[in-house]
C-alpha cells in the first residue's frame, strides 16, 4: 500500500515509499524522528501538532498552518512540510523571543505548535500583525498552563521585529526565517508529478480535508487504501456562472471565506468562520467534506441550506444536480450513489435586497460544536417577507431546512406576532434529542431563542427582544 | 528572568519522555481496559491478541510477580483487574508489541467477558448504600446547634459541584528500561517519582533500590500525575520485566480521558445562620464526595475541603462533615486546589444565598466576616496575619470596587437582555501537606571544578517553574550567575524518598533544601577563601557576583579560583541537604493543629457580561490582589496566577464532565470536553501583589503560588449569578456547577416554581445524615 511520495521536509528532500493514509504527525515523530511536533489530542482541537504546509502558487510558495494529526501523508506530495525544527535559527526568532520574554511558555508542550502558527502568520503577505492577527494564529491552540494573555501580548514585539509588512520576503531580509526558504519555490517546481494511483485492490476511502474522518476512523484510513481528493484541482475554485456562485467541493473553509464573491454575498462570513473553525482547520476542512460528512450540526451546511444551494454530483462523465435541502434522507443518509462525488456547490446570488445572518450557541463560544445553530436568508418587499431560507442544526437527524416555518413566514410582515407564530411552527418542525450538546428541552428553548435572535438582529428597528418577554 | 527552559520549549528541543530517541529494541505497550463500570470478569481470552503479528506479550494480573496493587496501603485495589471491574477504563491487560498501533490492535483483540453489575455513579446513593471509604469526617468549632437560635436568618441549600478533567497537554506516559542485575530504570511523566518507585518495587517484588525513577519534565500535570502516573509507569515496568526489552507506554487522549480520574464532583448540603447585621454566626455543611472506585487521594482531598470550608471568613460556630463515597467512576484524584475549591464553593454559595435573603450585596456579607489576626480556623490554628482582609481592602481600593459596582448597575438599568455581573472572590489557602510528615525534602548540589553547578532536588518540573526558582535560589545563595547553574532531572538515586510535587509546596520544600546544601558548600568555600587570603575570619568572606569579598571589599579572588582551590585542598564540593517545614504539627489522627506553615490570601474581582437571550457569556475582566510574598521570579509567579485562574474559570463555566448512569464517560474527547481558549480568557487580567507580605518560611521570602489562584475562578460563578439575578431578580437559581450556557439559559427561562428549591428563612430542625464522630486517620496528606 506504500506509495512513492516526493516532498520537501524542512531543508531536506524526501523521495520515499510511504503509507499515504498515515497521519503526518505519526510520520514526523515515528519515521522522520522529529519530535518537536507534539501529539496532544489527535482530533485537531489542541494545535500541539501544528506544522506549515507550503504550496506553489505561481512563483511563490504559500504557507498555511495545519494540524498534522488530521492530514494524510499522501497529500504531502509536491509540498513543503515545515516543522518547528525547520524554523529554528542559531538565535531565537522574534516569535520565540516574544514567548520567552513574556513568560508565555510554562510546561512547553503546546509551545512548538504555537510558534509554528505565529510564524505562519508572519509569513502571510498583507497580514496585519495586531491583536486580531495574533488571535487568528492562536485560535486553534490550547494551552493549559497560561491564561493566554502573555501569548496575546506578543503582537507589539512581533510588529517591531518585522518592521514593516508581513511576508516571507520581508522575513528573509530581516533574517527571521532560515535562508533555505528562499530556494524552496524552485525546488518544489522540480519535484516529479504524483505517481498515478494503481487500481484499488480493496475498499477505497475518499479523503477530502480529513478533519472529521481522521477523528472518526483513523485506523481504517491508516490501514486501508485511500484516495486523496485534495490533489484534484478540478474540484477546487470559486467562479460565477449564470447568476450563481459555483464553489468547487474541495474549496477549503479559508478559501471560501476569503473569496470576494462570497464576502459580497455574506459580508460577515469571516466572523462566522472565526466561531466555527480554527485557522488550521479552516485550511483543511472543505465545503464538500462538510456536506458529505452529513453531521446534523454542520455549521457551513446550515448556512448553505439557508442560501438554498444546489449540489452537482458527478460519476465519471455523468453529472446531476440536487437541491441541498432534499439531499439528506436520514441520519448520515444521502441522495448519493457510492461512486458519486460531490463536485460543486451552486449558490444562488441575490439581487441585493437579501439579508443573511448566522447564529450559533455552544458550550464554548469559539471553536466548539454547536448545541443549536441557525441560518436565515430573507428578502422583504413592502415590509413583507418575499423570499426566505431558514435552516437549523442540532434539532433533527439531518441538517434541517425549515420548510414549514419558511412557508409560514412568506408574505407576512416583520412583527413580534409573525416571529412568535414562526416559533410555534418551528417547534412542530424540529425533533431534537438529548445528547452531550444539551438536553432536548434546552435545544427546543434554543430554537425559540435563536429565532428571536435572528429577527431582532436583522430587524432592530421593527423588533426588540423585550417584546418577547412580557412575563418579566 | 523567564522560565529557564522557555527558549528550548519554543525551539521544540525540550525533551519529554517519548521525545528521547528510543533505545534499540524498544517495544510499545497498550492497555486493554474494562468497557463496563461494574462487573465480574467471566473470562479473559488472550489467544487472539497474542496471534496479532508483532504482538510480543499479553500480560494480566497473574503475570505480576509481586503484589497486584495500586497503592501498598490499599492491598485490595489492583493494578490489573482480576475478578471484578469497578469502573469503565480500568486496566485488565497490557499488550506489548513492536509499535503502538500493533499493541493497540492487540488490545482490541483481547476477549473479555464481563457479567454486568449495577453501577453507582451518584455519591449520595453510594453513601446510602454504605459504600464509603473510611469513616465520615467532621471538623467543628464552637456550638453550631446552639447557635441557630441566635440567628435572624437561616438559609439552607444544596450545591452540585462538577468534576474537572486535567487536560494536561502531555498525556500519561512512561518508558521502562531493563538494566543489569535485575534493575529497571523508569522514565515517567510523574509528579511523584517516589510513589512510582515504591509501587513498582512492590509490584515486582524487589527492593526499592532496584528501581530507578527519572523525571526530566512534565507537559503539565495539575495533580493528575500525583498518584495517577503510577499505574502507567508500573505497567510499562511490568512489560519491560517480562520482555527484558525497553517498553514505552503512552496513553492517547481518548484513553487518558477514559482511564484516569479527575477532580472530585461533590454534592454538598449547607446551612448558614446570620444576624440581621450580616454577621455569620453558624455554618454547617455535609459533603458527599464522589470518590470514584478506588481510594487514591480521596480522603486527603476531602480533608482539605473540610479545612477550607470557611475560606477567608471567621465563623464562630462551624461543623463541617463529609464522606468519601465510593462510586463506579474512575478513581478521582488530586487536582490543583485539592478539595479546597469545593469547600470554598459551598461557603460562597451559602453566603450568596444568605445575602440574597437579607437583601445585602453579597460582597458586603463577605467583607463583614473576613478573618482577622487572632481568629481561629475551624481546625484550631490561629489566624496569624491580616493578609486576607488587607488583600480585600487593597483590591477594593486599587480597582475601585464601589465604582465597578455602580457601573454594572447603570449598565443593567439601561439594557434588557444583556446584563453585567460582578463578584468578589477572596481566597485563603493553607500551605503545607496536611499530612505533616510529607513536609520534607532533600537536595544534592555539586560544584564542578570549572565553577559550574549541577543541582538535584526531589521536586519535579511540570511547567510551574520549579527549575527557574531553584536556579534563582542557588545563584543567590552562592553569589554567582544563573548561567552557571543547571537543574538535573529528578532521580530517585540522587534524592530519595521525596514527597510528590504537590500542595503548592514544591518550591518551599525543595528550594529550602537546595538553599541548605548551597549554604553548606558556601561555608566551606568561605573557609577556603579565608585561608587563601591569609585571613582568619571566614565569616567576613562573602561571594557576590562571582567575586570573593572580604569585609565587603573585593579581594581579587574569583568564584572559579576559590572553587579550584577548594578542590586542590581536598574540600568537598558537593552537599546533600534535608529540609523539614518547621512549626507545623497535627494532633494524632485528627485534622487539627497548626497544619499550615502559612496561608496564601488574595482577592479577585470578576466581571462578566451575560447575553440572556442566548445564555452565552463573556468573562470581561478579572482583577486580582494576590499575596505572593517576595517572588523569586515575577514572571513565573504571574504565569501561575493567570494559569490557575484560567483553570478555575473553566471549572466553573464550560468544563462539563459528564458520565451516563452506567458510568460511561460522555465528555470523552476535547471535542466534547471544552477548556478555556484564547478567546474565552479575558484580555483584562490585572494582577497586583499584596504589599508587605513576605513569608518567613519560603526561600528568600517567597510564597507558594500553584493552587490558590485557581479559586479566584469561583468568582465567575457568582458574577454570572448576579447577572442572572439582574434579569430575573426573584428566582432562586440552583448552585449547580459548571454554569454552562445550557444551565444559564434553562434557569433564566424556567417556568416559575421550578427553582433551586433551597429551604430558607426560619429556624428549623434539620434532618441530616448519620454523623459518627470518628475521625478516620488520614494517611495521604
Amino acid at each position: 500500500m506504500a506509495q512513492r511520495i516526493d516532498f520537501i521536509l524542512n531543508d531536506r528532500e524526501v523521495h520515499e515509499a510511504l503509507n499515504p493514509g498515515q497521519p503526518v504527525l505519526d510520520y514526523l515523530r515515528g519515521v522522520a524522528a522529529l519530535p518537536g511536533t507534539k501529539e496532544g489530542c489527535r482530533e485537531g482541537d489542541c494545535g500541539a501538532c501544528t506544522v506549515l504546509i507550503g504550496e506553489l502558487n505561481g512563483k511563490q510558495v504559500r504557507y498555511r498552518p495545519v494540524t498534522s494529526c488530521l492530514m494524510p501523508v499522501g497529500e504531502l506530495h509536491g509540498k513543503h512540510l515545515v516543522t518547528i525544527e525547520g524554523l529554528n535559527l542559531d538565535w531565537l526568532t522574534p516569535v520565540q523571543q516574544a514567548i520567552v520574554d513574556r513568560g508565555a511558555s510554562q510546561c512547553g508542550f503546546c509551545t512548538p505548535g504555537i510558534v509554528v502558527s505565529m510564524t505562519g502568520l508572519l509569513m502571510q503577505d498583507g497580514q496585519e500583525i495586531d491583536r486580531p492577527g495574533v488571535m487568528r494564529a492562536l485560535s486553534g491552540h490550547l494551552c493549559r498552563c497560561t491564561g493566554y494573555l502573555s501569548l496575546k501580548q506578543g503582537d507589539e514585539a512581533l510588529r517591531e521585529a518585522l518592521g514593516g509588512p508581513a511576508g516571507i520576503r520581508a522575513m528573509l531580509k530581516r533574517k527571521l526565517l532560515p535562508d533555505y526558504f528562499a530556494g524552496i519555490p524552485e525546488r518544489l517546481g522540480k519535484l516529479p508529478p504524483p505517481a498515478i494511483p494503481t487500481e484499488a485492490q480493496t475498499q477505497v476511502y475518499f479523503i477530502a480535508g480529513g478533519t472529521d474522518l481522521y477523528v472518526q476512523e483513523e485506523h481504517r484510513l491508516t490501514e486501508g487504501q485511500v484516495e486523496i481528493l485534495a490533489q484534484r484541482s478540478d474540484l477546487k475554485g470559486i467562479t460565477r456562472e449564470n447568476g450563481r456562485i459555483a464553489v468547487g467541493a474541495l474549496t477549503t473553509f479559508e478559501d471560501f471565506a476569503s473569496h470576494p464573491e462570497i464576502i459580497s454575498l455574506l459580508p460577515n462570513v469571516q466572523s462566522y468562520m472565526a466561531l466555527i473553525a480554527s485557522w488550521q482547520i479552516r485550511n483543511r476542512a472543505t465545503l464538500g467534506g462538510n456536506i458529505i460528512n452529513a453531521s446534523p450540526i454542520a455549521d457551513l451546511t446550515i448556512m448553505l441550506l439557508a442560501l438554498e444551494a444546489e449540489l452537482v454530483l458527478q460519476d465519471g462523465e455523468s453529472r446531476r444536480t440536487v437541491p441541498l435541502r432534499s439531499f439528506y434522507r436520514g441520519y448520515k443518509e444521502m441522495d448519493r450513489a457510492p461512486k458519486e462525488l460531490l463536485a460543486q456547490i451552486m449558490i444562488p446570488t441575490s439581487d441585493g435586497g437579501s439579508q443573511f445572518h448566522f447564529e450559533k450557541v455552544s458550550k464554548r463560544k469559539y471553536l466548539d460544536i454547536a448545541s443549536v445553530n441557525c441560518a436565515l436568508r430573507i428578502d422583504l418587499a413592502a415590509g413583507e417577507v418575499r423570499q426566505v431560507g431558514l435552516a437549523m442544526g442540532g434539532v433533527a437527524p439531518i441538517p434541517l431546512f425549515m420548510e414549514q416555518t419558511t412557508q409560514y413566514l412568506l408574505g407576512r410582515p416583520i412583527s413580534t406576532d409573525t416571529v412568535q407564530g414562526a416559533i410555534d411552527v418551528a417547534q412542530d418542525e424540529v425533533s431534537p434529542i438529548s445528547d452531550i450538546r444539551g438536553s432536548a428541552e434546552y435545544k427546543r428553548l434554543l430554537v425559540r431563542q435563536l429565532l428571536i435572535a435572528q429577527f431582532t438582529t436583522l430587524f432592530p428597528d421593527e423588533l426588540s427582544v423585550g417584546s418577547f418577554y412580557d412575563a418579566y | 528572568m523567564t522560565h529557564i527552559d522557555a527558549a528550548a520549549h519554543t525551539r521544540g528541543t525540550s525533551q519529554f519522555v517519548d521525545d528521547v530517541p528510543p533505545p534499540a529494541g524498544m517495544l510499545h505497550a497498550a492497555i486493554c481496559s474494562s468497557p463496563l463500570a461494574h462487573g465480574r470478569i467471566r473470562s479473559l481470552q488472550l489467544e487472539d491478541a497474542r496471534a496479532v503479528d508483532g504482538v510480543v506479550a499479553v500480560l494480566t494480573a497473574p503475570d505480576i510477580p509481586g503484589q497486584n496493587c495500586l497503592d501498598p496501603r490499599e492491598p485490595e485495589e489492583p493494578l490489573l483487574a482480576e475478578e471484578t471491574v469497578s469502573y469503565a477504563g480500568q486496566p485488565v491487560a497490557v499488550v506489548v508489541g513492536t509499535s503502538g498501533e500493533i499493541a493497540r490492535l492487540g488490545a482490541r483483540m483481547v476477549r473479555l467477558e464481563i457479567e454486568e453489575l449495577a453501577a453507582v455513579t451518584d455519591p449520595k446513593q453510594a453513601y446510602e448504600a454504605g459504600r464509603i471509604i473510611g469513616a465520615p469526617r467532621t471538623i467543628s468549632l464552637g456550638d453550631v446547634e446552639g447557635a441557630w437560635a441566635q440567628c435572624d436568618l437561616i438559609a439552607e441549600g444544596t450545591c452540585n459541584i462538577g468534576g474537572q478533567e486535567h487536560v494536561y497537554l502531555e498525556t500519561q506516559r512512561s518508558r521502562a528500561i531493563p538494566l543489569e542485575a535485575g534493575r529497571l530504570r523508569i522514565h515517567s511523566s510523574t509528579q511523584g517519582p517516589f510513589a512510582v518507585q515504591k509501587v513498582a518495587a512492590i509490584m515486582l517484588g524487589v527492593p526499592m533500590h532496584r528501581i530507578e525513577v527519572d523525571v526530566v519534565r512534565l507537559g503539565g500535570a495539575f495533580g493528575g500525575k500525583e498518584d495517577q502516573a503510577t499505574p502507567w509507569a508500573c505497567l510499562a515496568a511490568l512489560a519491560a520485566w517480562h520482555t527484558r526489552q525497553p517498553v514505552e507506554l503512552v496513553l492517547n487522549r481518548a484513553e487518558d480521558m477514559r482511564m484516569t480520574g479527575k477532580r472530585h464532583p461533590y454534592v454538598s448540603d449547607f446551612k448558614i445562620g446570620v444576624t440581621r447585621e450580616g454577621k455569620i454566626l453558624a455554618y454547617k455543611v455535609w459533603h458527599y464526595q464522589n470518590s470514584g472506585a478506588m481510594v487514591d487521594l480521596s480522603p486527603a482531598v476531602l480533608e482539605r475541603s473540610l479545612l477550607h470550608s470557611t475560606n477567608s471568613y471567621f465563623v464562630p460556630n462551624v461543623r463541617v462533615s463529609g464522606a468519601c463515597c465510593r462510586t463506579n467512576l474512575p478513581p478521582n484524584t488530586a487536582f490543583r486546589g485539592f478539595g479546597g475549591p469545593q469547600g470554598m464553593f459551598v461557603m460562597e454559595s451559602a453566603i450568596a444565598r444568605a445575602a440574597e435573603l437579607l437583601g445585602l450585596p453579597r460582597e458586603e456579607l463577605q467583607r463583614r466576616n473576613m478573618i482577622r489576626p487572632g481568629d481561629t480556623f475551624p481546625f484550631g490554628q490561629q489566624v496569624a496575619d491580616d493578609h486576607a482582609s488587607r488583600a480585600w481592602d487593597q483590591a477594593a481600593e486599587t480597582y475601585d470596587l464601589p465604582k465597578l459596582r455602580r457601573e454594572v448597575e447603570t449598565f443593567n438599568a439601561a439594557h434588557f437582555e444583556i446584563k453585567k455581573g460582578l463578584a468578589v472572590m477572596p481566597v485563603c489557602f493553607g500551605i503545607s501537606f496536611t499530612t505533616t510528615h510529607m513536609n520534607q525534602a532533600g537536595s544534592l548540589v555539586h560544584v564542578y571544578t570549572d565553577g559550574s553547578v549541577g543541582l538535584s532536588s526531589g521536586g519535579v518540573e511540570m511547567g510551574q517553574g520549579l527549575s527557574t526558582n531553584l536556579v534563582r535560589v542557588a545563584a543567590r545563595g552562592f553569589g554567582i550567575g544563573e548561567g552557571r547553574i543547571r537543574v538535573e532531572s529528578t532521580n530517585t538515586t540522587r534524592v530519595a524518598n521525596m514527597s510528590p510535587s504537590a500542595a503548592s509546596s514544591t518550591t518551599l520544600l525543595n528550594g529550602n533544601a537546595v538553599l541548605l546544601a548551597v549554604k553548606q558548600i558556601g561555608a566551606r568555600l568561605r573557609s577556603v577563601a579565608a585561608n587563601e587570603l591569609g585571613h582568619a575570619d571566614a565569616d567576613k568572606v562573602t561571594i557576590d557576583a562571582e567575586r570573593v569579598l572580604y569585609d565587603g571589599k573585593d579581594t581579587g579572588l574569583s568564584w572559579k579560583q576559590v572553587v579550584t582551590a577548594a578542590y586542590r585542598q581536598r574540600v568537598a564540593l558537593s552537599a546533600h541537604a534535608f529540609f523539614a517545614t518547621p512549626g507545623i504539627w497535627r494532633a494524632e489522627d485528627t485534622a487539627t493543629g497548626d497544619l499550615f506553615a502559612y496561608h496564601v490570601c488574595g482577592t479577585a474581582i470578576v466581571e462578566v457580561t451575560l447575553d440572556c437571550l442566548r445564555g452565552a457569556y463573556d468573562i470581561d475582566a478579572v482583577r486580582i490582589v494576590h499575596d505572593l510574598g517576595r517572588p523569586l521570579d515575577d514572571l513565573v509567579d504571574r504565569g501561575q496566577i493567570e494559569g490557575g485562574l484560567a483553570q478555575g474559570l473553566g471549572w466553573m463555566t464550560m468544563e462539563d464532565l459528564q458520565y451516563d448512569e452506567q458510568g460511561q464517560l460522555l465528555s470523552s474527547a476535547l471535542a466534547t470536553y471544552k477548556v478555556p481558549d484564547a478567546f474565552f480568557m479575558p484580555d483584562e487580567i490585572e494582577i497586583n501583589f499584596l504589599a508587605d507580605a513576605d513569608s518567613a518560611v519560603g526561600p528568600y521570602g517567597s510564597k507558594a503560588v500553584g493552587e490558590p489562584p485557581l479559586m479566584y475562578g469561583i468568582g465567575a460563578f457568582f458574577a454570572l449569578r448576579s447577572a442572572m439575578r439582574a434579569f430575573r431578580p426573584d428566582y432562586d437559581f440552583p448552585f449547580t456547577s459548571p454554569l454552562t450556557p445550557e444551565r444559564v439559559l434553562m434557569a433564566l427561562h424556567a417556568p416559575a416554581g421550578r427553582d433551586g428549591g433551597q429551604k430558607d428563612g426560619q429556624v428549623q430542625a434539620v434532618a441530616e445524615p448519620v454523623q459518627p464522630d470518628e475521625q478516620a486517620g488520614i494517611e495521604h496528606r
